[in-house]
């Protein structure tokens, strides 16, 4: 591609990005359903396409013909802005992401840092949406998620520091291109400090509390909140947050396959590819799911607690014992 | 100190526990059925409105002697019987159940004496009438005979 003028190449991943993050979104909400389904011992969406795949496309249809109502005393400005802006977050941070050794839209060297850098607006993009809809369950489920936000968004970046140590580099095909094979993949202990596999776990907790999954979706606790921040969506706006949430599950799980479990590279050194990417960070998205329908939802003092409590010392004893074992060996 | 690492200790187990209970549930077979598509088959003591035992040959065993008719409690059961020319017993020529009334109580099943009466796994019952519940037995008889 590099004889091409650039302008192709920002096409070609806004078209491919956009198309990529609309139909993930609707197959995951169709695995969520199926998973859902069949740990509870039913079957899931069965009627609409084989096996119910089309289901979530023909919910699409219906979210996008709904007409947008803004609500009369909702800040008219916050309120359509908060829907987009999640999406933008959502559909920017694949810019970086190394889907294949050639495949990534933009290969800089801060990758990492940029992914973490406006994948952090989303939380904004949850504030505005819960405050400009005047709508008292909105405003606690965004301070709820701005507060989980806050929180998780420390030990979460003491592991990605840590990583970098490690690595040496933040450009994220540089990362993949160290764990050329299963033994070098950086989750094992032997490759570089000893307590790898704890910063693999804290890592992927982070992220789910990032994402506002379950067993941390208190911004949505249906239960207390009715839908929260999303409370007053309808239609495509509501669409669009749906569509945002799982973008940002998909990045972290792609993000945690390409720091710790090799991203592209095949375990056993065949054939590196898309395939291998797409196959680790689905199975890290089908644990995602395994976790929400096994868990009930936390509360918020014990979110809190377990972030300040245990994440913070434990991502933080990991940086001191990376950088000890980095200096001595 | 050791009391907290022992909380997280066990708190990740359990954790791990309850991934392995929801994983073994996953990949068991699903339980429920497929209503419209498949119909369920109901279990044996299922009480749905009474209906006419066939014997071998796929006649009825009524013998038309009304205890039915009289012990029913809210009187949905209307019987007709005569006796042909020339036989020993009363035959069966009419037997309406008005469902609209009837309790399920099964008293005409259990007065029956011939044990002619049993209750039917009927339980797709839905009509825009009162008049599309009064079941004429016999003819449901003859019906399932054909």
């Amino acid at each position: 591609m590099a004889e091409l003028p650039e302008i192709f190449r920002v096409m070609a991943y806004v078209g491919g990005i956009m198309a990529f993050v609309g139909l993930n979104a609707a197959f995951l909400v169709w695995m969520e359903r199926k998973v859902a389904g069949h740990i509870q011992r039913r079957i899931g969406p069965k009627e609409v396409g084989p096996f119910g795949i089309l289901q979530s496309l023909a919910d699409g249809i219906k979210l996008m013909s709904k007409q947008l109502v803004v609500p009369a005393k909702a800040d008219p400005i916050l309120y359509r802005v908060a829907p987009a802006l999640t999406m933008i977050t959502a559909v920017m941070v694949f810019v970086v992401i190394p889907f294949g050794p050639a495949l990534v839209a933009r290969d800089i060297n801060i990758g990492l840092l940029l992914i973490f850098a406006i994948a952090s607006v989303n939380v904004l993009a949850l504030l505005i949406g819960g405050w400009g809809s005047n709508n008292k369950y909105s405003v606690i489920s965004a301070t709820r998620a701005v507060s989980q936000n806050v929180a998780y968004e420390v030990p979460m970046l003491i592991t990605v520091v840590t990583m970098v140590m490690i690595v040496g580099s933040m450009n994220l095909n540089e990362i993949v291109g160290q764990q050329g094979n299963l033994l070098q993949w950086y989750i094992f202990p032997w490759n570089g400090s000893i307590l790898l596999p704890v910063a693999f776990v804290i890592f992927f907790i982070c992220s789910l509390a990032e994402t506002n999954r379950a067993p941390f979706d208190l911004g949505e606790a249906e239960s207390e909140l009715v839908a929260g921040f999303h409370t007053e969506y309808g239609g495509m706006g509501f669409g669009l947050f749906f569509l945002g949430e799982y973008g940002h599950v998909f990045v972290g799980c792609a993000l945690a396959s390409i720091l710790f479990l090799g991203g592209w590279q095949c375990p056993f050194g065949w054939m590196p590819g898309v395939h291998w990417m797409m196959i680790k960070t689905y199975l890290l998205i089908f644990v995602v799911m395994w976790i929400r329908w096994t868990y009930p939802r936390t509360t918020l003092y014990g979110l809190l607690n377990l972030s300040w409590k245990v994440m913070v010392p434990f991502s933080l004893a990991v940086l001191l014992v990376t950088a000890a074992m980095l200096k001595v060996f | 100190m050791s009391g907290y690492f022992k909380e997280i200790f066990d708190g990740g187990k359990s954790l791990l526990v309850g991934l392995g209970i929801t994983f073994k549930q996953m990949i068991q077979p699903v339980v429920t059925e497929r209503y419209p598509r498949t119909a369920p088959k109901m279990p044996p003591r299922y009480r749905g409105h009474i209906d006419l035992v066939r014997d071998e040959e796929g006649n009825n065993k009524c013998i038309a002697c009304g205890m039915c008719q009289r012990n029913c409690p809210t009187g949905c059961i209307t019987i007709k019987g005569e006796k042909p020319e020339g036989a020993k017993k009363k035959v069966l020529t009419f037997y309406r159940l008005d469902f609209t009334t009837c309790s399920l109580c099964g008293i005409c099943v259990e007065s029956c004496p011939t044990d002619a009466l049993e209750f039917s796994k009927e339980y797709n019952l839905a009509g825009y009438s009162a008049g599309d519940f009064v079941f004429d037995l016999l003819k449901r008889c003859e019906e399932r005979r054909r």
